[in-house]
């Protein structure tokens, strides 16, 4: 049915396959999550639903979203994301239904999982960009993690937009694309993914099928 | 609280039947070999020189000398592969890591054994 999730980061560890290899993975606690609206077509022209995450005290809520909580008649929760979906795979949901891992995904799926990537600060060009820097010795005075020249002379006598310099890096969203589920623990809503996920453990993330993976589109099928 | 569930999840993939074993003892490693199509069980005795504590992730290297060279082998304990672990010999050893053995050879490179029944325990 749905092609996505939301779900939050547990944290990586590794896990052996079935030759006794062992595979690095991170554990996303992926669901359960809530259908709090459904877009209509007709209304919204477009198919999409809203789930909801995270259990959440009332009164910490927003009077915009208690609102929403109370139309769709689900308990409140932390996080309110939507998923686009297609015609069909919108059809097998309602509001207010309960949707877990298992629901979505199985084991061999790949998928795209966006969150927000751990804030690195205000950083240099070598850290943010990978620039190589100048020689350590040899003389360089004081110029050892620069980014050498950034632009020309007279003409165009300016910067050009976009360029490479030091700046803030890192607590931006990130999508890291075609990730395998290696495991899924239907009990407890955990995915096992094969390789990393943006952010802290704790962190929200939305777990999508993979837009560019010819499995993904098979799977969609479904 | 999430940590919490990280535990929970290793302490799952590890093994309940490993013996207890310390730094200094010489133990059996009992170890499955995947050669194309067969499988056979290779058996690696040695001293364990280290003991890597970290969940269903922990591994040990066990050392020994073969043919008058010395080999050192990681063996991930929670691994399928890693069928049995016998122990052969305990001994006391004053510290966690043993990489000085690594420097001394025949004599110089014996560990004090342990009695082979103690009173109690």
């Amino acid at each position: 049915m749905g092609k996505g999730i939301l779900g939050r980061k547990v944290g990586m560890t590794a896990l052996f396959d079935e030759f006794g290899q062992k595979v690095s993975v991170t554990v996303v606690e992926a669901g359960p999550c809530v259908v709090v609206r459904k877009k209509d077509p007709a209304k919204d022209k477009y198919n999409a639903v809203q789930l909801g995450f995270v259990e959440q005290r009332a009164d910490r809520l927003r009077k915009p979203d208690a609102g929403q909580y109370r139309k769709a008649g689900v308990p409140p929760k932390r996080f309110l994301r939507e998923i686009r979906l297609s015609a069909e795979e919108a059809a097998g949901f309602s509001v207010g239904q309960v949707i877990g891992a298992e629901d979505v995904f199985k084991v061999g799926d790949k998928l795209d999982i966006t969150g927000v990537s751990i804030g690195k600060g205000f950083q240099g060009v070598v850290k943010r960009y990978h620039f190589k820097g100048n020689t350590m010795t040899r003389g360089t005075h004081e110029y050892r993690r620069h980014p050498g020249s950034i632009g020309m002379r007279e003409w165009p006598g300016k910067i050009f937009k976009g360029k490479k310099l030091p700046g803030h890096m890192g607590g931006e969203r990130v999508t890291v694309q075609n990730l395998v589920i290696f495991r899924l623990d239907s009990k407890r809503n955990l995915l096992f993914v094969k390789g990393a996920v943006p952010g802290s453990a704790g962190n929200l993330l939305v777990i999508r099928r993979a837009v560019k993976s010819a499995a993904g589109v098979k799977g969609k099928a479904k | 609280m999430k940590k919490y569930l990280l535990d929970l999840v290793e302490r799952r993939e590890m093994k309940q039947n490993i013996p207890e074993f310390r730094p200094g003892d010489t133990i059996r490693v009992h170890q499955r070999i995947f050669e194309g199509e067969k499988e056979r069980v290779q058996v690696f005795e040695g001293v364990v020189i280290r003991h890597r504590k970290a969940g269903n992730r922990s591994s040990i290297t066990v050392r020994k000398i073969s043919y008058g060279v010395g080999v050192e082998k990681i063996f991930p304990i929670h691994a399928p592969t890693v069928e049995k672990i016998e122990i052969v010999q305990r001994s006391t050893s004053r510290r966690a890591k043993l990489y000085y053995l690594r420097n001394l050879a025949g004599k110089a490179a014996r560990l004090t054994q342990e009695k082979a029944k103690p009173a109690t325990e």
